[in-house]
């Protein structure tokens, strides 16, 4: 056991933890921030992405001991009150069905648009691919990653 | 269909919905606090209007419909709240949709089929009906004029004088009123919001992380456990020497339990590394000796037995014998699938003397109440059980064996314990769809249509206790119920139980029936010399089917030329009353075998579509469901064990490889069915019929391999 201080979404944790015990558990058991969901464990799934220093990255393969220090966003913190430009494309192209992939979906484009601010269909399939929703909801996700930008552009809907 | 339908939709509309989410954190909270008073600060029964099970007004106007349906992603708690909102003239945006805990009043709960919307409808509807004729009458008892001069709209009763008042306001007076027994209920042409475009109720909740499944349950003082299970289905524990895994961190007790080892400790992570630390010896059992190869030895061998007898029409056998054209003994196989919902098996008990509440993601939040009941030896009224919102379904959690788990352990250490299963526990100890072999045989009469049919198929029962000599449904669905005009037709099937765990899995019978039948319905449109829908659609006897064979045909526009080295292929087929067709195009390339599908279009009869938007979502997941069927998914065994274990080989389809999807109704009046399944069946066949059309390969086998798509 060691002490660790974790930057999770804009606050500071500092906690006694395994070093080798994985974001994923820490974010979901020891701190109750339940919205990052376990999917696979082994990276595979992409339902536990949030971003780490802006990238995306999946929590369940990352331990604690390598993400201190560096600046975590989670679902929870990508917006204060719910009205990031994706959340509000996700919801007017109807994505969600059952919803349990769509944080890491939402987290994984949060990645892309960070990098490429107007991603054609090819950017969005190589990034989104990282992440299995088997609801199969890839047509919505497509549609709404397109809709986030026209709503950037607009400055959202602010 | 279009789903960009709410360019319309303001910041101020958006901030609407999102407060909705209220209801997520209110749930959050109460699971952390248990203080229930204080959160659903209920107010007094006068002053709120609950005309019945289903529909709560409140003095500020909100109207709360509690489901027994649960919300697995099919949207039923967005159409079934519009149903009832329908009837009620209720304004949408004050409504919001509740899960209702296990009862009776609910009636059935359990969850699959497809059939929320249908079995609900009626009901509903005069839910909606009989609240809204109380709000009339305590309007105008209120204003001292007659009914008959009141109407409503948008959450209020308005007087033909002009005077008006709100749901709201006329709750605590409606609430002194008695239902009425046979509430008038809308002629649907006047329908407003059943038939339109709607967003998702649960959306706001869903995209801020706010919204709980069963894995993220918290409740005081609870621990988390994990179990161990013997790697080969049947086996048994027969030592277990746990010392090392009791010394690991946050370890609270290690315990035996049915399906095997239970550790329980202060969070998952603590509980999978001490589980990996136990050291057990299991009893393995005959089913240690099995693979896949020999299972499929096993079921040729039983195809050329005697089964139960399905379906008898005419001589089939005798017809094709003297057949000119005929094909005979055609075999088509599919393997076992797993599940595999993106949110794995959990769930929390907290078991006492006096009390058992659970708290879970589940299909049958009824059956889990008697069963806990059973296991407790608790009466009803004092098994409470919460079903939280699941993340995914597909059958998977029609099966409370991971509840019971939770029950068990909950009970001997007396705390409350959420089971947790990891990803390769899911895959390896699921209860998979069956595993079939099909042998077909048919003859063609003189203008090429179907004269005889025969199809026998072999496979697990779904019920491992089914007498083998009485056909299971199931196993037969959308195989004995053709849609053509056969007049020798004979269709057989062989129960073969090896000891591999069994279970419904979306759309069941049909998810492998679809495919065997509609791609040798192709192979013999081929024989014919016919166009394979031309073929489909002067033999169909099901006019609803046809309709919908006619409207994908048209939408994809059938017999138009395709790019270069595209094709398609077509199929049909009915499910849980719906009628679906689908049309697909697809190109292959020659060198690496890989397929590309470029697009689906979906033409569906579900009858009255209450909500477009979510009925549109159905058939994409479908059509996406069974491509991942086409390429990606089997289990196979080896010594007894499945051996796949994760998405890394057990994977489902990616946004990479998904067409474009487009999906258009069948305009109809009738009540409506079903969109949770109908949409995956078609899928199969249609891809693979037109894989057949660009290659000459016909598949008969899934998944397909590239390898045996190479020139």
């Amino acid at each position: 056991m060691k002490s660790f201080t974790l930057n999770i979404n804009r606050q500071t944790y500092t906690l006694t933890l395994d070093p080798d015990m994985p974001l994923l558990w820490v974010l979901r058991d020891v701190l109750g921030m339940t919205g990052t969901k376990f999917g696979c464990g082994k990276g595979y799934c992409g339902a536990c992405t949030v971003l780490i220093d802006g990238e995306a990255a999946k929590s369940c393969s990352r331990p604690v001991s390598i993400v201190a220090g560096k600046a975590i966003t989670t679902i929870e913190g990508l917006s204060p009150d719910g009205s990031h430009i994706l959340q509000q494309a996700w919801i007017l192209e109807d994505v969600s069905q059952c919803g349990y992939c769509q944080p890491g979906q939402i987290m994984t484009a949060a990645a892309l648009l960070n990098e490429k601010p107007n991603p054609t269909d090819q950017d969005i399939d190589e990034a989104m691919s990282s992440v299995l929703c088997r609801c199969g909801t890839y047509p919505r996700i497509r549609a709404a990653i397109h809709r986030a930008v026209k709503l950037q552009d607009r400055g959202g809907l602010k | 269909m279009s789903t960009s339908c709410h360019d319309n939709f303001s910041r101020r509309d958006f901030l609407k919905v999102v407060s909705l989410a209220g209801a997520g954190f209110a749930l959050g909270f109460f699971l952390q606090s248990h203080d229930k008073a204080h959160l659903f600060a209920e107010p007094s029964p006068s002053e709120t209007f609950e005309p019945n099970a289903w529909l709560r007004i409140e003095p500020d106007g909100s109207v709360i419909v509690t489901l027994g349906k649960v919300e697995m992603g099919q949207g039923v708690h967005t159409a079934l709240p519009m149903i009832l909102a329908e009837e009620l003239d209720a304004d949408w945006k004050k409504v919001r949709a509740e899960q209702g805990d296990a009862h009776e009043k609910y009636g059935r709960m359990s969850t699959g089929g497809s059939a929320s919307v249908r079995t609900n409808w009626e009901v509903l509807r005069k839910a909606g009906a009989a609240a809204r004729q109380m709000l009339i009458s305590a309007a105008a008892a209120a204003w001292g004029v007659s009914e008959k001069e009141c109407r409503t709209e948008q959450g209020f009763v308005i007087h033909t004088s002009g005077k008006r008042m709100s749901y709201g306001e006329l709750a605590p007076l409606a609430a002194k009123l008695t239902p009425p027994q046979n509430p008038t209920l809308k002629d649907p042409k006047d329908f407003k919001l059943i038939g339109k475009p709607t967003l998702r109720l649960d959306s706001p909740e869903k995209v801020t992380g706010r919204a709980i499944f069963g894995i993220d349950v918290k409740v005081p003082n609870m621990l988390v456990a994990v179990v161990e299970r013997c790697p080969v289905f049947g086996g048994k524990v027969k030592s277990v020497d746990d010392k090392a895994a009791r010394k690991m961190p946050g370890v609270k007790h290690i315990l035996q339990i049915k399906s095997g080892v239970a550790v329980v400790a202060d969070g998952y992570w603590h509980a999978m590394q001490a589980r990996a630390a136990l050291n057990i010896k299991w009893d393995e059992g005959s089913f240690a000796r099995q693979s896949s190869a020999q299972l499929r030895k096993t079921r040729e061998a039983l195809a050329q037995g005697k089964g139960a007898v399905a379906k008898s029409v005419g001589d089939a056998y005798g017809t094709i014998a003297k057949a000119k054209k005929a094909l005979t003994n055609v075999v088509y196989e599919v393997p076992y699938l797993a599940h595999a919902p993106m949110e794995p098996p959990a769930a929390v008990a907290s078991v006492s003397a006096e009390r058992c509440e659970i708290w879970a993601s589940t299909q049958v939040p009824d059956r889990v109440q008697t069963l806990a009941a059973e296991i407790t030896g608790l009466p009803k009224d004092k098994v409470i059980v919460h079903t939280t919102f699941l993340g995914g379904g597909f059958g998977r959690k029609l099966y409370p064996d991971y509840i019971v788990e939770a029950l068990e352990i909950s009970k001997a250490i007396q705390a409350p314990v959420k089971v947790i299963w990891s990803r390769e526990d899911d895959i390896q100890h699921d209860l998979y769809r069956p595993a079939t072999y099909n042998v077909f045989s048919a003859a063609l009469n003189e203008q090429g249509e179907i004269e005889a049919w025969v199809h026998k198929i072999v496979g697990d029962a779904l019920n491992a206790s089914h007498p083998k000599d009485k056909v299971e449904g199931a196993a037969v669905e959308g195989a004995q119920n053709l849609p053509y005009r056969i007049p020798n037709l004979h269709v057989e099937w062989v129960m073969h139980n090896p000891g591999v765990p069994t279970g419904a899995w979306r759309s069941v019978g049909s998810s492998q029936n679809a495919f065997v039948t509609e791609s040798f319905i192709d192979e013999l449109a081929y024989l014919a010399g016919k166009d394979p829908f031309e073929f489909r659609r002067n033999l169909l006897e099901n006019k609803r089917l046809k309709a919908a064979l006619e409207l994908a045909a048209e939408k994809a526009g059938w017999g138009k030329p395709l790019p270069a080295g595209v094709y398609r292929g077509i199929a049909c087929h009915e499910s849980f009353r719906s009628y679906v067709a689908e049309v697909a195009e697809v190109s292959v390339d020659k060198k690496t075998g890989e397929v590309k599908v470029h697009r689906v279009v979906v033409a569906i009869d579900c009858g009255l579509v209450v909500n477009p938007l979510s009925a549109a979502a159905q058939m994409e997941g479908g059509v996406i469901d069974g491509l991942s069927c086409v390429f990606k998914r089997a289990i196979t065994i080896k010594n007894g064990r499945v051996e796949q274990s994760n998405f890394g080989d057990y994977d489902a389809l990616r946004i990479h490889e998904t067409p474009k999807i487009e999906v258009y109704f069948v305009p109809s009046t009738d009540a409506p069915t079903g969109t949770g399944e109908p949409g995956l069946p078609p899928a199969l066949p249609a891809v693979c019929n037109a894989i057949f059309a660009a290659t000459g390969k016909r598949i008969r086998k899934l998944p397909v391999s590239p390898e045996d798509l190479k020139a």
